[in-house]
Parts: structure tokens; C-alpha cells; sequence
């Protein structure tokens, strides 16, 4: 099950900043529970689309910290459209959701 | 006695100025830590257990199917809004003073129907701590920039801050520490974590107004039943049980001396 992330968007001369929070674990694989190693378990790919074109895309690994914050900006949105935020994580589950430019 | 808490407090004392660092070098480190809390404040994920708790304080649980919207949290059943600055009071239902978090299991022990104990007896860092955690987080916003309201008035009351108080100086363990070991002095700190002076009133608010905080190195959410407890092992202290009368009583002291001063909950802390 995953949980929904907190996202921002606001536009400021033509340029929107997105700040968006992720629920999730964001285990590295290097720890050991109970003489158990924890398997690896990351985001490994976030997606930011705009009006169905992509404008941001980024690769992670297990080093991002646990509920990792990510800010980013983009040229070209307008006060009241949506942008989409979609994760990937290395077993393959993703979570999308949206938020309106304010 | 005496000569065993000089040797504690020497300790401490070599940990907060970190041994013979010029005060150029300690202006630096200041400014780096400065640097680094607000570089924190930016995405506080705090915000994912305040939507958690949200959702849990209007979704039907447990045996009864009930929510939590009718709860009494001092300020009228189902209100919320800033509940938690006027909190710890005492509430005539259950002839207690209570914290938000012993009033919550309260509500979820008559709303939600269930057996509380082993939400009590839980680790923190346990599945069973998870709700109350949420619920604790979600309420602790919506006193966001509330004025701290805590002015002892029913008996009760003004015995839980008298007992605080004491608590608060109480000296003893292998160490022969008390709270005011570490917090009844200005500018002092541990590492990178500053111990505000929690006998003055802003002192008091730096501290109590902002927990429940998130733990960034841990990616905990950390409850100030939470706080309490880790600093009574600091204190090498035994265990105390989570909402018992001393922990109430510690938040009673607290939240009193911090009143006139503004929540910044939830919190951000390392
Ligand atoms: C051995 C020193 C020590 C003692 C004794 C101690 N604390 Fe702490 N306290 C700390 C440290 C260190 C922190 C910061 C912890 C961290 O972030 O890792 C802290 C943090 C706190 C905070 C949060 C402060 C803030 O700025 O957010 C509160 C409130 C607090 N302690 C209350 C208490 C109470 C109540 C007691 C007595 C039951 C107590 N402490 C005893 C060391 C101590």
C-alpha cells in the first residue's frame, strides 16, 4: 500500500516551483534487522508531467533519505493547470498523483 | 552525591563546548547548524503523518465502527483547531488531566471500542503506535501558530504542575541527573542539538511547542511522550509508561511555563 505525497505547485513569472513530499521507505539494503538483512527497497525513477509532456526526470538510488523532499522548477505552466508526479520503486510500484498550479 | 554529579555535569559540559574550539570556529559550526535546520524546514514530512492522521481521525474503526469526530479535546466534541496549545487540562469525564496523547487513547478507547493497552504497553517504534502517532501529528497542526494557553486553574491541575515541577528538579539515577541538568541553562548544547532552557518561558516554547517533530537522521515521528521517555534514558532514568502521571505532569510544567509563546507544531529535528 502506498500513501499519498504532499505536492505544491505555484507560478511566478512563467516559472512554476514544485515541491513535492514522498512517503516512503527508501530502504538501502545495507541494514540488518534482527541479524536479517533488509532487502532493498528505493524509489528508483520520478516523473513530473505537465500537460502530458514530461518535464522532469530523475534516477535515484538508495542513498535518498526516507520521505525524500524533492524541489524542482519548470518554465511554461499557468496558475490553475495540473502537473503529475509519478514514482517508481525497484519492485516495480509506482504511485501518481496531482496537484494544481496556484 | 555531590561529587558524583560534578563528574556527570563535567561530561556534559565537555560535550556541549566540544573541548577548547576557539570562538571563531564555534560562530561557524553555529552557522552551519543554522544552515542545515533551515535547509529542514523546507519539506517538513511531518506533513505525510498529518494526512494519515487526518484520514484516521474521520474513518470508522475498530469493534465499535466509531469515529473520532465526536471527541472532546477540550475545546468541544469533534474540534480540533487549537486543541493541542490549551492542552494539558483537566477533564471532568475522566476526573484526569490529561496530555493530547492520553486524551486520544481516551477517544479511541470509547469511539473506536478498542482495548488500549497494548497501544500503551507498545514499542514506538511498533505497528500498534502508528495510529496514535498520526492522530497525535494531525491534531499538533491545527494549533500551528496558536498562542501556548496552559494556565493551571482546577486543582488537578495546579497539583500535576507543582508535581512536574518537582519531576522536573528531581535528581537521581547512576548519573545523578535531572531534567535541569541539561535545560535550565541558556546557550547550551549537545552536538548539534541546542538544549533550550525549559525553566523560562521562550526557552520552554523552543522546546514544548515544537514536538511532535519528525526526526530527519531516524524518519521517525517523534510524539512528545516520545521525547519525554528518550530523555529519561539520557537521564539513564527507568522507562517510564507512556501516559503515565509523570509524563503528563512534565508536560503540564511545560507547557505552562511556555504559555504567552507560539506552537510551531509539528516540528522538524535532526
Ligand atoms: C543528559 C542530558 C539531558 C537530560 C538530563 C534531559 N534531556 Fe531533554 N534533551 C537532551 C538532548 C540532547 C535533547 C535533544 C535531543 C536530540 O535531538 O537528539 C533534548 C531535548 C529535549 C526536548 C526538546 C527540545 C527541543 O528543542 O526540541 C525537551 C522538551 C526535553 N528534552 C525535555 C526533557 C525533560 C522533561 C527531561 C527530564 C525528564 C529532560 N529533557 C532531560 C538532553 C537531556
Amino acid at each position: 500500500m502506498t500513501s499519498p505525497m504532499r505536492i505544491r505547485a505555484n507560478v511566478r513569472d512563467g516559472v512554476v516551483d514544485v515541491r513535492v513530499l514522498m512517503a516512503h521507505e527508501m530502504e538501502t539494503g545495507q541494514r540488518v534487522e534482527n541479524g536479517r538483512p533488509v532487502p532493498a527497497w528505493f524509489i528508483n525513477e520520478v516523473v513530473a508531467t505537465h500537460n502530458g509532456k514530461t518535464v522532469m526526470t530523475a534516477q535515484w538510488g538508495p542513498a535518498v533519505s526516507k520521505n525524500p523532499y524533492l524541489q524542482f522548477r519548470f518554465r511554461g505552466g499557468a496558475a490553475g493547470e495540473k502537473i503529475a508526479i509519478k514514482w517508481t520503486d525497484n519492485r516495480g510500484e509506482s504511485r501518481t498523483d496531482e496537484a494544481t498550479i496556484a | 552525591m555531590k561529587r558524583r554529579w560534578y563528574g556527570a555535569a563535567a561530561a556534559v559540559l565537555a560535550l556541549a563546548f566540544g573541548g577548547g574550539l576557539t570562538a571563531q570556529t564555534q560562530e561557524e559550526t553555529q552557522r552551519g547548524i543554522e544552515a542545515y535546520r533551515q535547509a529542514l524546514q523546507q519539506g517538513n514530512p511531518a506533513e505525510l503523518f498529518e494526512a494519515q492522521g487526518e484520514e484516521l481521525w474521520k474513518k470508522p474503526m475498530g469493534p465499535r465502527n466509531g469515529t473520532l469526530e465526536q471527541c472532546d479535546l477540550g475545546v468541544g466534541p469533534g474540534k480540533v483547531a487549537g486543541a493541542y496549545a490549551r492542552l494539558p487540562r483537566y477533564f471532568a469525564d475522566t476526573d484526569k488531566v490529561q496530555d493530547l496523547e492520553s486524551r486520544l487513547l481516551t477517544c479511541m478507547e470509547r469511539y473506536w471500542g478498542i482495548d488500549v493497552q497494548p497501544v500503551i504497553d507498545a514499542a514506538y517504534t511498533a505497528p500498534a503506535k502508528r495510529e496514535i502517532i498520526a492522530l497525535t501529528t494531525y491534531v499538533s497542526g491545527e494549533s500551528k501558530d496558536v498562542v501556548v494557553d496552559v494556565r493551571p486553574t482546577h486543582p488537578k491541575e495546579r497539583a500535576a504542575f507543582e508535581l512536574g515541577k518537582r519531576m522536573f528538579f528531581f535528581q537521581g539515577g547512576s548519573h545523578d541527573f535531572s531534567c535541569a541538568t541539561c535545560h535550565s541553562e541558556d546557550g547550551k548544547r549537545i552536538r548539534l542539538q541546542d538544549l533550550p532552557n525549559i525553566t523560562e518561558r521562550k526557552g520552554s516554547a523552543l522546546g514544548w511547542g515544537s514536538w511532535p517533530a519528525y526526526r530527519v537522521s531516524a524518519g521517525q515521528m517523534w510524539t512528545m511522550q516520545w521525547r519525554i521517555q528518550d530523555c529519561f534514558r539520557q537521564m539513564r532514568f527507568p522507562e517510564p509508561i507512556y501516559t503515565s502521571e509523570a509524563t503528563i505532569a512534565l508536560s503540564v510544567y511545560m507547557a505552562a511555563t511556555a504559555s504567552g509563546e507560539t506552537m510551531r507544531t509539528p516540528g522538524i529535528k535532526r
